[in-house]
Protein backbone atom coordinates (compact mmCIF):
# COMPACT_ATOMS: atom_id res chain seq x y z
CA UNK A 1 0.00 0.00 0.00
CA UNK A 2 1.99 3.05 1.10
CA UNK A 3 4.84 3.77 -0.86
CA UNK A 4 7.68 5.31 1.72
CA UNK A 5 9.43 8.06 0.26
CA UNK A 6 11.80 9.09 3.03
CA UNK A 7 13.19 6.89 5.76
CA UNK A 8 15.23 8.56 8.57
CA UNK A 9 16.75 5.66 10.89
CA UNK A 10 18.23 7.04 13.97
CA UNK A 11 19.29 10.68 12.33
CA UNK A 12 21.60 13.00 14.54
CA UNK A 13 23.02 15.77 13.74
CA UNK A 14 25.85 17.39 15.72
CA UNK A 15 27.37 20.77 15.08
CA UNK A 16 30.78 20.83 15.52
CA UNK A 17 31.37 24.57 17.18
CA UNK A 18 34.96 24.29 16.14
CA UNK A 19 34.04 27.65 16.18
CA UNK A 20 36.47 28.26 13.03
CA UNK A 21 39.74 28.17 15.49
CA UNK A 22 41.95 30.31 14.51
CA UNK A 23 45.85 29.92 13.91
CA UNK A 24 46.44 31.38 17.64
CA UNK A 25 43.96 29.36 19.28
CA UNK A 26 45.75 26.21 17.24
CA UNK A 27 49.41 27.01 18.12
CA UNK A 28 48.36 28.21 21.46
CA UNK A 29 46.22 24.67 22.41
CA UNK A 30 47.83 21.65 22.46
CA UNK A 31 45.11 19.72 22.50
CA UNK A 32 44.21 19.12 19.15
CA UNK A 33 40.75 19.60 18.11
CA UNK A 34 39.54 20.90 20.80
CA UNK A 35 35.57 21.38 20.48
CA UNK A 36 32.21 21.90 21.42
CA UNK A 37 29.54 19.64 20.24
CA UNK A 38 25.93 20.51 19.99
CA UNK A 39 23.43 17.75 19.06
CA UNK A 40 21.12 20.08 17.52
CA UNK A 41 19.40 16.77 16.71
CA UNK A 42 19.24 13.91 18.94
CA UNK A 43 18.43 10.29 17.26
CA UNK A 44 15.45 10.67 15.44
CA UNK A 45 13.56 7.96 13.35
CA UNK A 46 10.45 8.41 10.88
CA UNK A 47 9.35 6.88 7.93
CA UNK A 48 6.93 9.09 5.12
CA UNK A 49 4.37 7.65 2.48
CA UNK A 50 3.42 9.10 -0.99
CA UNK A 51 0.99 11.57 -0.54
CA UNK A 52 2.04 12.63 2.74
CA UNK A 53 2.30 16.26 3.69
CA UNK A 54 4.28 16.56 7.28
CA UNK A 55 4.22 19.39 9.22
CA UNK A 56 7.08 20.33 11.29
CA UNK A 57 6.56 22.47 14.70
CA UNK A 58 8.38 23.23 17.71
CA UNK A 59 10.22 26.39 19.14
CA UNK A 60 12.82 28.40 17.75
CA UNK A 61 16.54 26.42 17.70
CA UNK A 62 14.57 23.14 17.98
CA UNK A 63 16.20 21.63 15.19
CA UNK A 64 13.66 21.63 12.32
CA UNK A 65 15.53 23.67 10.03
CA UNK A 66 18.62 21.46 10.74
CA UNK A 67 16.78 17.68 10.15
CA UNK A 68 15.27 19.62 6.45
CA UNK A 69 18.65 20.63 5.64
CA UNK A 70 19.84 17.21 6.50
CA UNK A 71 17.26 15.71 4.43
CA UNK A 72 17.59 18.04 1.54
CA UNK A 73 21.43 16.54 1.33
CA UNK A 74 23.35 19.77 1.96
CA UNK A 75 24.50 18.15 5.02
CA UNK A 76 24.52 14.90 6.01
CA UNK A 77 23.60 13.16 9.52
CA UNK A 78 26.45 11.99 11.69
CA UNK A 79 25.17 8.91 12.46
CA UNK A 80 22.08 7.04 11.68
CA UNK A 81 20.76 6.69 7.62
CA UNK A 82 18.41 9.01 5.55
CA UNK A 83 17.16 6.91 2.57
CA UNK A 84 14.91 9.14 0.10
CA UNK A 85 14.76 6.20 -2.47
CA UNK A 86 16.23 8.11 -5.36
CA UNK A 87 13.56 10.97 -5.20
CA UNK A 88 14.67 13.99 -6.45
CA UNK A 89 14.45 16.58 -3.28
CA UNK A 90 14.40 20.25 -2.98
CA UNK A 91 14.78 22.90 0.14
CA UNK A 92 12.69 25.65 -0.82
CA UNK A 93 15.07 28.57 -0.58
CA UNK A 94 14.45 31.91 -1.52
CA UNK A 95 16.67 33.42 -3.51
CA UNK A 96 19.45 30.91 -3.93
CA UNK A 97 22.78 32.14 -5.78
CA UNK A 98 20.98 35.82 -6.64
CA UNK A 99 23.90 38.49 -7.57
CA UNK A 100 22.26 41.63 -6.71
CA UNK A 101 24.37 43.73 -9.73
CA UNK A 102 22.46 41.38 -12.10
CA UNK A 103 18.72 42.36 -13.68
CA UNK A 104 15.81 40.06 -12.51
CA UNK A 105 15.96 38.33 -15.94
CA UNK A 106 19.46 37.36 -15.63
CA UNK A 107 19.15 36.19 -11.92
CA UNK A 108 16.12 33.83 -12.99
CA UNK A 109 18.69 31.91 -15.53
CA UNK A 110 21.07 31.63 -12.75
CA UNK A 111 19.26 30.70 -10.07
CA UNK A 112 17.58 28.15 -12.26
CA UNK A 113 20.29 26.54 -13.30
CA UNK A 114 21.71 26.47 -9.73
CA UNK A 115 18.60 24.55 -8.85
CA UNK A 116 19.65 22.07 -11.48
CA UNK A 117 17.44 23.11 -14.65
CA UNK A 118 18.88 23.42 -18.24
CA UNK A 119 18.65 26.53 -19.93
CA UNK A 120 16.15 25.71 -21.99
CA UNK A 121 13.58 24.74 -19.64
CA UNK A 122 13.94 27.74 -17.97
CA UNK A 123 13.51 29.82 -20.82
CA UNK A 124 10.44 27.78 -21.40
CA UNK A 125 8.76 28.92 -17.88
CA UNK A 126 10.68 32.32 -17.81
CA UNK A 127 6.97 34.29 -19.07
CA UNK A 128 5.25 32.39 -16.30
CA UNK A 129 8.02 33.42 -13.68
CA UNK A 130 8.19 37.22 -14.54
CA UNK A 131 4.25 37.15 -14.56
CA UNK A 132 4.03 35.36 -11.08
CA UNK A 133 6.32 37.90 -10.01
CA UNK A 134 4.15 40.84 -10.84
CA UNK A 135 7.26 42.82 -11.64
CA UNK A 136 6.46 44.20 -14.93
CA UNK A 137 9.66 46.66 -16.34
CA UNK A 138 11.76 46.14 -13.38
CA UNK A 139 12.59 42.65 -14.44
CA UNK A 140 15.38 44.18 -16.50
CA UNK A 141 16.58 46.43 -13.69
CA UNK A 142 19.55 45.36 -11.44
CA UNK A 143 17.91 43.02 -8.31
CA UNK A 144 19.90 45.82 -5.91
CA UNK A 145 17.32 48.69 -7.45
CA UNK A 146 14.69 46.13 -6.16
CA UNK A 147 12.41 47.04 -3.28
CA UNK A 148 12.86 43.99 -0.26
CA UNK A 149 9.24 42.93 -1.12
CA UNK A 150 9.59 42.92 -5.06
CA UNK A 151 12.90 40.93 -3.78
CA UNK A 152 10.98 38.17 -2.51
CA UNK A 153 8.14 38.12 -4.83
CA UNK A 154 11.16 37.38 -7.35
CA UNK A 155 12.41 34.91 -5.26
CA UNK A 156 9.20 32.95 -4.51
CA UNK A 157 8.48 33.13 -8.20
CA UNK A 158 11.68 31.50 -9.12
CA UNK A 159 11.22 28.56 -6.10
CA UNK A 160 8.08 27.88 -7.36
CA UNK A 161 8.77 25.88 -10.40
CA UNK A 162 10.50 23.33 -8.67
CA UNK A 163 8.39 20.32 -9.35
CA UNK A 164 11.06 17.92 -7.27
CA UNK A 165 9.70 14.91 -5.88
CA UNK A 166 10.27 15.84 -2.06
CA UNK A 167 9.33 18.94 -1.42
CA UNK A 168 11.00 21.04 1.45
CA UNK A 169 9.63 24.12 2.69
CA UNK A 170 10.96 26.21 5.58
CA UNK A 171 8.95 29.36 6.35
CA UNK A 172 8.40 31.16 3.30
CA UNK A 173 4.62 31.44 3.20
CA UNK A 174 4.90 35.35 4.40
CA UNK A 175 5.98 37.07 1.34
CA UNK A 176 5.06 40.10 0.13
CA UNK A 177 1.80 42.45 0.26
CA UNK A 178 -1.46 40.37 0.84
CA UNK A 179 -2.40 39.41 -2.23
CA UNK A 180 0.93 38.18 -3.03
CA UNK A 181 0.64 36.19 -0.15
CA UNK A 182 -2.65 34.57 -0.63
CA UNK A 183 -1.56 33.54 -4.41
CA UNK A 184 2.21 32.22 -3.13
CA UNK A 185 -0.28 30.23 -0.85
CA UNK A 186 -2.42 28.57 -3.52
CA UNK A 187 0.81 27.83 -5.82
CA UNK A 188 2.07 26.03 -2.43
CA UNK A 189 -0.94 24.64 -1.97
CA UNK A 190 -1.51 23.10 -5.87
CA UNK A 191 1.81 22.21 -5.58
CA UNK A 192 1.58 19.65 -2.51
CA UNK A 193 -1.56 18.20 -3.67
CA UNK A 194 -0.55 17.90 -7.34
CA UNK A 195 2.87 17.89 -8.08
CA UNK A 196 5.12 16.32 -5.05
CA UNK A 197 5.38 13.01 -3.82
CA UNK A 198 5.78 14.23 -0.17
CA UNK A 199 6.49 17.66 1.30
CA UNK A 200 7.73 18.28 4.50
CA UNK A 201 6.44 21.89 5.64
CA UNK A 202 8.14 24.00 8.85
CA UNK A 203 5.94 26.48 10.11
CA UNK A 204 4.76 28.69 13.04
CA UNK A 205 1.43 29.28 11.44
CA UNK A 206 -0.37 26.56 12.69
CA UNK A 207 -3.91 27.50 10.76
CA UNK A 208 -1.57 26.80 7.32
CA UNK A 209 -0.34 23.19 8.73
CA UNK A 210 -4.03 22.13 9.74
CA UNK A 211 -5.32 23.50 5.99
CA UNK A 212 -2.17 21.78 4.35
CA UNK A 213 -1.09 18.77 6.10
CA UNK A 214 -2.51 15.44 6.57
CA UNK A 215 0.36 14.38 9.47
CA UNK A 216 2.43 16.34 12.06
CA UNK A 217 5.47 15.89 13.64
CA UNK A 218 6.72 17.97 16.81
CA UNK A 219 10.21 18.51 17.66
CA UNK A 220 11.14 19.49 21.07
CA UNK A 221 14.73 20.45 22.36
CA UNK A 222 16.28 18.34 19.39
CA UNK A 223 14.08 15.04 20.12
CA UNK A 224 10.51 13.93 18.21
CA UNK A 225 7.94 14.48 20.88
CA UNK A 226 5.04 13.75 19.04
CA UNK A 227 3.91 11.74 15.17
CA UNK A 228 0.88 11.79 14.58
CA UNK A 229 -2.14 13.27 12.82
CA UNK A 230 -2.35 17.03 12.35
CA UNK A 231 -5.41 18.08 14.79
CA UNK A 232 -4.20 16.09 17.53
CA UNK A 233 -0.46 17.13 17.50
CA UNK A 234 -1.11 20.61 16.89
CA UNK A 235 -3.78 20.88 20.24
CA UNK A 236 -1.44 19.41 22.15
CA UNK A 237 1.46 22.07 21.46
CA UNK A 238 -1.17 24.84 21.64
CA UNK A 239 -1.93 23.30 25.35
CA UNK A 240 1.86 23.57 26.04
CA UNK A 241 2.39 26.33 24.53
CA UNK A 242 -0.63 28.17 26.29
CA UNK A 243 0.75 27.15 29.41
CA UNK A 244 3.44 28.80 28.72
CA UNK A 245 6.49 26.50 29.44
CA UNK B 1 36.48 10.00 -10.35
CA UNK B 2 33.03 9.08 -12.12
CA UNK B 3 31.14 11.34 -9.32
CA UNK B 4 33.33 14.11 -10.40
CA UNK B 5 32.69 13.97 -14.05
CA UNK B 6 29.09 13.42 -13.40
CA UNK B 7 28.96 16.69 -11.43
CA UNK B 8 30.43 18.62 -13.87
CA UNK B 9 28.46 17.49 -16.53
CA UNK B 10 25.36 18.26 -14.32
CA UNK B 11 26.63 21.86 -13.61
CA UNK B 12 28.24 23.26 -17.05
CA UNK B 13 25.66 25.10 -17.57
CA UNK B 14 25.76 27.03 -14.33
CA UNK B 15 29.11 27.21 -14.09
CA UNK B 16 29.56 28.91 -17.93
CA UNK B 17 26.45 31.14 -16.85
CA UNK B 18 27.44 32.20 -13.48
CA UNK B 19 31.15 33.02 -14.74
CA UNK B 20 29.57 35.21 -17.47
CA UNK B 21 27.55 37.03 -15.17
CA UNK B 22 30.27 37.39 -12.59
CA UNK B 23 31.97 39.10 -15.91
CA UNK B 24 28.96 41.51 -16.67
CA UNK B 25 28.31 42.09 -13.46
CA UNK B 26 31.85 43.53 -12.73
CA UNK B 27 31.71 45.75 -15.99
CA UNK B 28 27.80 46.86 -14.65
CA UNK B 29 29.24 48.51 -12.03
CA UNK B 30 32.36 50.77 -13.47
CA UNK B 31 32.64 53.79 -15.51
CA UNK B 32 35.01 52.56 -18.05
CA UNK B 33 33.57 48.75 -17.71
CA UNK B 34 35.09 46.68 -19.96
CA UNK B 35 38.08 48.90 -20.82
CA UNK B 36 39.52 47.62 -17.30
CA UNK B 37 40.27 44.37 -18.69
CA UNK B 38 42.38 45.97 -21.16
CA UNK B 39 44.12 48.49 -18.70
CA UNK B 40 44.90 46.27 -15.53
CA UNK B 41 47.60 44.75 -16.78
CA UNK B 42 48.73 47.46 -19.01
CA UNK B 43 48.58 49.44 -16.61
CA UNK B 44 50.12 47.06 -14.16
CA UNK B 45 53.05 46.81 -16.72
CA UNK B 46 53.79 50.17 -16.85
CA UNK B 47 54.12 50.47 -12.99
CA UNK B 48 56.49 47.77 -13.04
CA UNK B 49 58.40 48.66 -16.36
CA UNK B 50 59.21 52.20 -15.19
CA UNK B 51 60.26 50.97 -11.96
CA UNK B 52 62.78 48.33 -13.26
CA UNK B 53 63.73 50.29 -15.93
CA UNK B 54 64.93 53.55 -14.11
CA UNK B 55 65.13 52.03 -10.39
CA UNK B 56 66.71 49.04 -11.62
CA UNK B 57 68.32 49.93 -14.77
CA UNK B 58 67.22 46.33 -15.88
CA UNK B 59 67.90 45.49 -19.35
CA UNK B 60 65.95 42.22 -20.29
CA UNK B 61 65.13 41.37 -24.11
CA UNK B 62 61.36 43.10 -24.69
CA UNK B 63 61.21 44.11 -21.30
CA UNK B 64 57.43 45.28 -22.10
CA UNK B 65 56.18 41.92 -22.96
CA UNK B 66 57.90 39.98 -20.49
CA UNK B 67 56.77 42.19 -17.39
CA UNK B 68 53.42 41.14 -19.09
CA UNK B 69 53.91 37.71 -19.29
CA UNK B 70 54.68 37.65 -15.71
CA UNK B 71 52.01 39.69 -14.78
CA UNK B 72 49.39 37.34 -16.77
CA UNK B 73 50.49 34.30 -15.64
CA UNK B 74 51.06 35.80 -11.84
CA UNK B 75 47.21 37.47 -11.78
CA UNK B 76 45.62 33.98 -12.92
CA UNK B 77 47.53 32.45 -10.26
CA UNK B 78 47.49 34.84 -7.37
CA UNK B 79 43.49 36.06 -7.41
CA UNK B 80 42.45 32.58 -7.98
CA UNK B 81 44.67 30.92 -4.77
CA UNK B 82 43.28 34.46 -2.89
CA UNK B 83 40.21 34.23 -4.02
CA UNK B 84 39.79 30.61 -2.89
CA UNK B 85 40.42 30.90 1.02
CA UNK B 86 37.36 32.58 1.56
CA UNK B 87 35.14 31.61 -1.21
CA UNK B 88 32.71 29.55 0.75
CA UNK B 89 32.18 32.43 3.04
CA UNK B 90 31.41 34.56 0.41
CA UNK B 91 29.05 32.28 -0.91
CA UNK B 92 27.46 31.23 2.35
CA UNK B 93 24.24 32.32 0.86
CA UNK B 94 24.56 29.67 -1.70
CA UNK B 95 26.29 27.00 0.59
CA UNK B 96 23.40 27.15 3.40
CA UNK B 97 20.78 26.63 1.05
CA UNK B 98 21.65 24.10 -1.35
CA UNK B 99 24.01 21.21 -2.15
CA UNK B 100 26.24 21.56 -5.04
CA UNK B 101 30.13 20.56 -5.35
CA UNK B 102 32.17 23.07 -3.58
CA UNK B 103 35.15 23.21 -5.70
CA UNK B 104 32.72 24.80 -8.65
CA UNK B 105 33.24 27.93 -6.58
CA UNK B 106 36.49 27.56 -7.61
CA UNK B 107 36.17 27.06 -10.95
CA UNK B 108 33.50 29.50 -11.75
CA UNK B 109 36.45 31.74 -10.10
CA UNK B 110 38.88 30.16 -12.32
CA UNK B 111 37.16 30.64 -15.30
CA UNK B 112 36.61 34.37 -14.91
CA UNK B 113 40.48 34.97 -14.45
CA UNK B 114 40.94 32.85 -17.24
CA UNK B 115 38.55 35.08 -19.41
CA UNK B 116 40.91 38.06 -18.38
CA UNK B 117 44.09 35.91 -18.99
CA UNK B 118 43.19 35.55 -22.41
CA UNK B 119 42.58 39.40 -23.01
CA UNK B 120 46.15 39.98 -21.11
CA UNK B 121 47.40 36.85 -23.50
CA UNK B 122 45.73 38.66 -26.89
CA UNK B 123 47.44 42.37 -25.36
CA UNK B 124 50.90 40.05 -25.38
CA UNK B 125 50.61 39.20 -28.40
CA UNK B 126 49.77 43.07 -29.64
CA UNK B 127 52.98 43.66 -27.85
CA UNK B 128 55.05 41.71 -29.50
CA UNK B 129 54.01 43.26 -32.95
CA UNK B 130 54.41 46.31 -31.86
CA UNK B 131 57.95 45.48 -30.51
CA UNK B 132 58.78 43.46 -33.93
CA UNK B 133 59.27 40.20 -31.42
CA UNK B 134 59.60 37.27 -33.81
CA UNK B 135 57.01 34.86 -34.30
CA UNK B 136 57.79 31.33 -34.16
CA UNK B 137 56.41 28.37 -33.92
CA UNK B 138 57.71 27.87 -30.33
CA UNK B 139 54.58 29.93 -29.61
CA UNK B 140 52.80 26.36 -29.52
CA UNK B 141 54.77 25.25 -26.74
CA UNK B 142 52.39 28.38 -24.52
CA UNK B 143 49.17 25.43 -24.63
CA UNK B 144 50.72 22.96 -23.00
CA UNK B 145 52.63 25.03 -20.08
CA UNK B 146 49.45 26.87 -19.74
CA UNK B 147 47.54 23.73 -18.92
CA UNK B 148 50.23 22.67 -16.30
CA UNK B 149 49.33 26.40 -14.59
CA UNK B 150 45.98 25.45 -14.85
CA UNK B 151 46.25 22.16 -13.18
CA UNK B 152 48.63 23.87 -10.45
CA UNK B 153 46.48 26.56 -9.56
CA UNK B 154 43.39 24.51 -9.24
CA UNK B 155 45.37 21.70 -7.28
CA UNK B 156 46.34 24.35 -4.61
CA UNK B 157 43.09 26.65 -4.72
CA UNK B 158 40.92 23.69 -3.58
CA UNK B 159 43.40 22.98 -0.65
CA UNK B 160 43.05 26.70 0.52
CA UNK B 161 39.62 27.19 0.01
CA UNK B 162 39.41 23.66 2.66
CA UNK B 163 41.58 25.27 4.83
CA UNK B 164 39.89 28.01 4.48
CA UNK B 165 36.41 27.57 5.65
CA UNK B 166 37.70 26.13 9.35
CA UNK B 167 40.74 28.20 9.98
CA UNK B 168 39.90 31.78 9.84
CA UNK B 169 43.05 33.60 9.58
CA UNK B 170 44.42 31.45 7.08
CA UNK B 171 44.06 34.53 4.68
CA UNK B 172 46.41 36.69 5.98
CA UNK B 173 48.44 34.12 6.46
CA UNK B 174 48.17 33.69 2.61
CA UNK B 175 48.56 36.88 1.89
CA UNK B 176 51.82 36.97 3.19
CA UNK B 177 53.37 33.40 1.30
CA UNK B 178 51.54 34.98 -1.94
CA UNK B 179 53.47 37.99 -1.67
CA UNK B 180 56.57 36.01 -0.67
CA UNK B 181 55.55 33.65 -3.97
CA UNK B 182 55.33 36.46 -6.25
CA UNK B 183 59.16 37.47 -5.51
CA UNK B 184 60.73 33.70 -5.83
CA UNK B 185 58.54 33.81 -8.84
CA UNK B 186 60.26 37.05 -11.07
CA UNK B 187 57.12 38.58 -12.08
CA UNK B 188 59.22 41.72 -13.08
CA UNK B 189 63.00 40.04 -13.26
CA UNK B 190 64.70 37.27 -14.82
CA UNK B 191 65.27 34.89 -11.95
CA UNK B 192 68.26 32.62 -13.25
CA UNK B 193 69.78 36.34 -14.05
CA UNK B 194 69.26 38.46 -11.11
CA UNK B 195 69.19 35.39 -8.58
CA UNK B 196 72.62 35.02 -7.81
CA UNK B 197 73.37 30.96 -8.70
CA UNK B 198 72.46 28.41 -7.99
CA UNK B 199 69.68 29.64 -6.41
CA UNK B 200 67.90 31.58 -9.29
CA UNK B 201 68.13 28.06 -11.30
CA UNK B 202 66.58 26.58 -8.22
CA UNK B 203 63.91 28.71 -7.43
CA UNK B 204 62.29 28.17 -11.64
CA UNK B 205 62.86 24.70 -11.02
CA UNK B 206 61.35 23.91 -7.73
CA UNK B 207 58.61 27.01 -7.87
CA UNK B 208 56.13 25.94 -10.29
CA UNK B 209 54.51 29.56 -10.96
CA UNK B 210 58.26 30.80 -12.05
CA UNK B 211 58.61 27.16 -13.74
CA UNK B 212 55.49 28.35 -15.86
CA UNK B 213 56.04 31.95 -16.29
CA UNK B 214 60.02 30.94 -17.81
CA UNK B 215 58.58 28.47 -20.14
CA UNK B 216 55.84 31.18 -21.28
CA UNK B 217 58.35 33.86 -21.82
CA UNK B 218 60.68 31.38 -23.57
CA UNK B 219 58.25 30.06 -25.88
CA UNK B 220 56.17 33.46 -26.74
CA UNK B 221 59.32 35.72 -26.24
CA UNK B 222 62.38 33.93 -27.19
CA UNK B 223 62.02 30.68 -29.07
CA UNK B 224 62.65 28.47 -26.73
CA UNK B 225 60.89 25.06 -25.95
CA UNK B 226 60.14 24.31 -22.19
CA UNK B 227 62.11 21.81 -20.50
CA UNK B 228 59.07 19.40 -21.38
CA UNK B 229 60.30 16.90 -18.52
CA UNK B 230 59.83 19.14 -16.04
CA UNK B 231 56.65 20.32 -17.63
CA UNK B 232 55.02 17.16 -17.40
CA UNK B 233 56.43 16.32 -13.28
CA UNK B 234 54.36 19.58 -13.02
CA UNK B 235 51.92 18.47 -14.84
CA UNK B 236 50.88 15.24 -13.11
CA UNK B 237 51.91 16.83 -9.81
CA UNK B 238 49.38 19.51 -10.57
CA UNK B 239 46.69 16.39 -11.27
CA UNK B 240 47.67 14.90 -8.71
CA UNK B 241 46.92 17.72 -6.31
CA UNK B 242 43.66 18.69 -7.90
CA UNK B 243 42.47 14.66 -7.35
CA UNK B 244 43.56 14.73 -3.83
CA UNK B 245 41.68 17.96 -3.36
CA UNK B 246 38.33 16.88 -5.06
CA UNK B 247 38.45 13.50 -2.88
CA UNK B 248 38.70 15.85 -0.09
CA UNK B 249 35.98 18.29 -0.96
CA UNK B 250 34.16 15.45 -1.95
CA UNK B 251 34.82 14.43 1.98
CA UNK B 252 34.52 16.93 4.08
CA UNK B 253 32.45 19.25 2.25
CA UNK B 254 29.08 18.20 4.16
CA UNK B 255 30.95 19.31 7.16
CA UNK B 256 31.61 23.32 5.68
CA UNK B 257 27.34 24.53 5.69
CA UNK B 258 28.06 23.74 9.33
CA UNK B 259 30.96 25.81 10.13
CA UNK B 260 30.20 28.65 8.70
Amino acid sequence: MAVPTITAQDVRIVYKTLKSMTIRNSLLSFRPGRMELFEAVHPMSFETYEGDVVGIIGKNGSGKSTLLRAVSGIFSPDSGTLNTYQNTVSLMALGVGFRPDLTGRENIFLSGLLLGYRESQIREKLQEIIEFSELGDFIDRPVRTYSSGMFSKLAFSISAIMEPDILLIDEVFSVGDAKFKKKSYQKIKMLLEERVKTAMVVSHNMDTLRKLCNRVLWIHEGTLRADGPTEEVISAYEAESAEGK
Amino acid sequence: MKRLLRDLKKYRFYLLYSAKSELRAEVAGSYLNWLWWILDPLLFMLVYSFIVRIVFSAREQYFAAFVLVGLTVWNFFNKTVQGSVGVIRKNKSVVSKIYLPKYLLILTNMLVLGFKMAVSLALIFLLMIVMGVPFTLHILHAVPVLLVLVLITFGIAVFFMHFGVFVRDLYNVTTVLLRMVFYMTGVFYSLPLRVPAPYGELLVRLNPVAFVTESLRGALLYGTAPDYLLLAIWGAVGLALSLCGILMVYRYENSYAKVI
